[in-house]
């Protein structure tokens, strides 16, 4: 019987936020707000594990409370909690303060043997919430992985993504894990799963449920702050090359050669 | 009533211009009569409301928080966290030497780089010969391959005998596996991705800015009351240090407790899949498939250019989904994002996806036959066009020239 718990996040959908040129601000309308995609692996790798070992998943988030309904959205997936952490005093948190307050709910959920997250968000696209909560806790980290080749005997063996290739890598539980794409192919809800999501209980807490400290949490808890926000430069509209194919290869080679 | 709760709209300075409901990215902002308002259930204190309004209507409250274990007044000089392979210093960390050594000469201080290693002597000279003035490493055979327990135990332990006040590491899987953790247990704050770093000319702080909502917008972050100030920058974003053997600096070799190096993990093995071509990551030219290559046998004709142009091979999420191409070739938000010095893309339509993976690139070149694909935007070069046709002919063209 293993307590997994997965960390996911609400995302505005990016492929949707577009700047607009002339006023230089974000055009959101119509910008849903989704599970992070990243996230869903996560959620996917969570409900193998429980298939073939057995156990309890609960899906934590941080966020205002409108982010429940990502939480609605992997209890249709499968899993058996959703856990929301909202309170006011969380706002402004930077990934220092999400993993300390993220951390912070996980211990307050009981015993946990397995933590998962994906392998960044995809507003921020930090990866270091993952790592974080994993010092908060003091349990072993494990980044970038692609496959669990085993849960045994209290320990665990994953490969794990790397620039040449991968690591073959071993831990003790409980420890956690950020996970990549290629892990696996999340599931489609099931129609019976949506109708359990809707009915299901968001357990909500907030900073008084947790043993926390005020100066660590939120805006006052975050290092780090955001002092200019400006659109990216817009790149110059191109060129096309036309004509014979000779012709287009002749040019595509001179811009070949221009580069050192 | 004032509510407060971290940040307001001060009703008598707003002027109803609606500029900062454009700028929310939680759609927390509502015009209430001709003045903006705040949904607190929405609004994340992002602060963008507050750096958009030119009238300085909206407040925002931070106070001290906790203490970094590094202090203000003790934190001095600029770090690079060096990375190496196989006790060979990697490209990105020559890279930061660069932007390092011109961060540490506008602060008039020392540029420190850190290597861990079992053998890195001769390496910690290349450092130096890159820039660094001093290079402190730390040798023991565990310390070989990365492992984020004795490196990050290893590595804090050094920070809190130097105190610098500046840390550079690379974006790479060591450096968002090792860095996210210094952070936590020095008590400090880290930029991930930056693509441009300067020193503050008044308060002399880091500028940091990255991309952010996947490269739409840009966002400079500053660490004002933590130390040190952390960033990692991803490959290629800096060009390297060039190299000169006459400079001279001081290596000091650090012992460490052996308790440090002990590692919560096992590393069973180390799998390498270099394939024919190059990692993306690193590479300079990268000639992409995307869907229109049409099956997976026509590949061949990418890698032929690719290799041609010593370049390496990428791909769109579509052709990595049908399983013609490994994952770790994928350019794109769920993939790798790169900035080689050319990126050619072949019958790639351009998502957005997949333009935040690769529109940073120096010059991009699309090869398409739709015209209205929306890579074009982002090409420097477009051709609309077959490019069963094209592509061969331009390998053949490049092999001809011997480029």
């Amino acid at each position: 019987m293993l307590n997994i718990v997965v960390c996911i996040k609400q995302v505005p959908d990016t492929t949707d936020v577009k700047i607009n040129p002339k006023t230089n601000t974000l055009i959101r309308e119509g910008v849903e707000s989704i599970m992070n995609p990243f996230d869903r692996y996560a959620v996917e790798e969570a409900l193998r594990i429980k298939e073939q070992h057995e156990g309890k998943i609960t899906v934590l988030t941080m966020g205002p409370p409108q982010a429940e309904s990502i939480l609605r959205e992997a209890i249709s997936m499968g899993v058996d909690e959703g856990v929301l952490l909202s309170d006011r005093a969380f706002a402004g948190s930077d990934t220092w303060a999400t993993s300390y307050t993220l951390a912070n709910g996980i211990k307050v959920l009981g015993k946990f043997d397995i933590i998962l997250c994906g392998k960044q968000a995809a507003d921020g696209d930090t990866a270091q919430v993952g790592p974080g909560i994993a010092v908060h806790l003091n349990i072993p980290q494990l980044t970038y992985v692609k496959k669990i080749e085993k849960i045994e005997d209290g320990k665990v063996t994953v490969e794990r993504l790397i620039e040449e290739g991968y690591e073959v890598i071993e831990a003790s539980l409980p420890c956690l894990m950020t996970v990549v794409k290629e892990i696996n192919e999340p599931r489609i809800p099931s129609l019976k799963g949506m109708m359990k999501s809707k009915k299901a209980e968001i357990k909500k807490i907030s900073a008084a449920d947790l043993d926390v400290k005020a100066e660590y949490l939120g805006l006052d808890g975050s290092p780090t702050q955001v002092v200019k926000i400006f659109s990216p430069p817009q790149r110059q509209k191109g060129e096309i090359f036309e004509g014979e194919v000779s012709d287009i290869v002749e040019k595509i080679s001179g811009v070949i050669k221009g580069i050192n | 009533m004032k509510v407060l709760k971290g940040i307001q709209i001060l009703e008598d300075k707003c002027v109803g211009c609606q500029a900062c409901l454009g700028v929310c990215p939680y759609d927390a902002i509502y015009m209430q009569g001709k003045k903006a308002k705040i949904d607190y259930d929405k609004c994340t204190l992002c602060g963008a409301c507050v750096l958009k309004c030119k009238f300085e209507a909206i407040e925002m409250e931070k106070k001290a928080g906790f203490k970094s274990v590094v202090s203000l007044e003790d934190a001095k000089g600029v770090w690079v966290l060096a990375e190496q392979k196989n006790n060979k210093v990697q490209s990105v960390s020559y890279e930061l030497l660069n932007k390092g050594r011109e961060l540490a000469d506008e602060l008039k201080v020392e540029l420190t780089a850190v290597l861990l290693g079992s053998d890195v002597k001769e390496e910690a000279q290349c450092l130096i010969h890159r820039g660094a003035d001093k290079v402190i490493i730390i040798e023991d055979t565990t310390l070989n391959h990365y492992q984020s327990g004795p490196y990050s135990a290893v590595i804090t332990e050094i920070i809190k005998k130097y105190k610098p006040e500046i840390i550079l590491a690379g974006a790479t899987t060591i450096g968002r596996s090792l860095v996210p953790r210094l952070a936590i247990k020095l008590n400090t704050g880290l930029t991930a991705d930056c693509t441009a770093l300067e020193i503050d000319k008044k308060n002399k702080l880091l500028l940091q800015t990255r991309p952010a909502f996947g490269g739409n917008i840009m966002a400079t972050i500053m660490c004002q009351n933590h130390r040190p100030q952390m960033a990692t920058v991803r490959h290629k974003v800096f060009t390297e240090a060039t190299e000169d053997q006459s400079r001279k600096g001081e290596i000091i070799e650090e012992k460490v407790s052996s308790e440090l190096l002990n590692s919560d993990i096992v590393l069973k093995d180390i799998v390498e899949e270099i394939e024919e071509t190059i990692n993306i990551s690193e590479a300079d030219i990268i000639v992409a498939a995307g869907r229109g290559i049409g099956t997976k046998e026509n590949l061949g004709l990418i890698e032929d250019l690719a290799k041609a142009l010593n370049g390496a091979v990428g791909a769109s999420r579509s052709i990595v989904d049908a399983g013609w191409v490994p994952y770790s070739h994928q350019v794109g938000q769920t993939g790798r994002t790169v900035c080689p010095k050319l990126y050619i893309a072949c019958g790639i339509s351009g998502q957005i996806q997949h333009l935040v993976g690769m529109q940073s690139s120096d010059v991009i070149i699309a090869i398409n036959k739709d015209a209205d694909a929306p890579i074009f935007k982002v090409a420097n070069y477009g051709v609309v066009g077959d490019l069963f046709k094209i592509v061969p002919a331009l390998t053949k063209q490049i092999q001809a020239s011997g480029k």
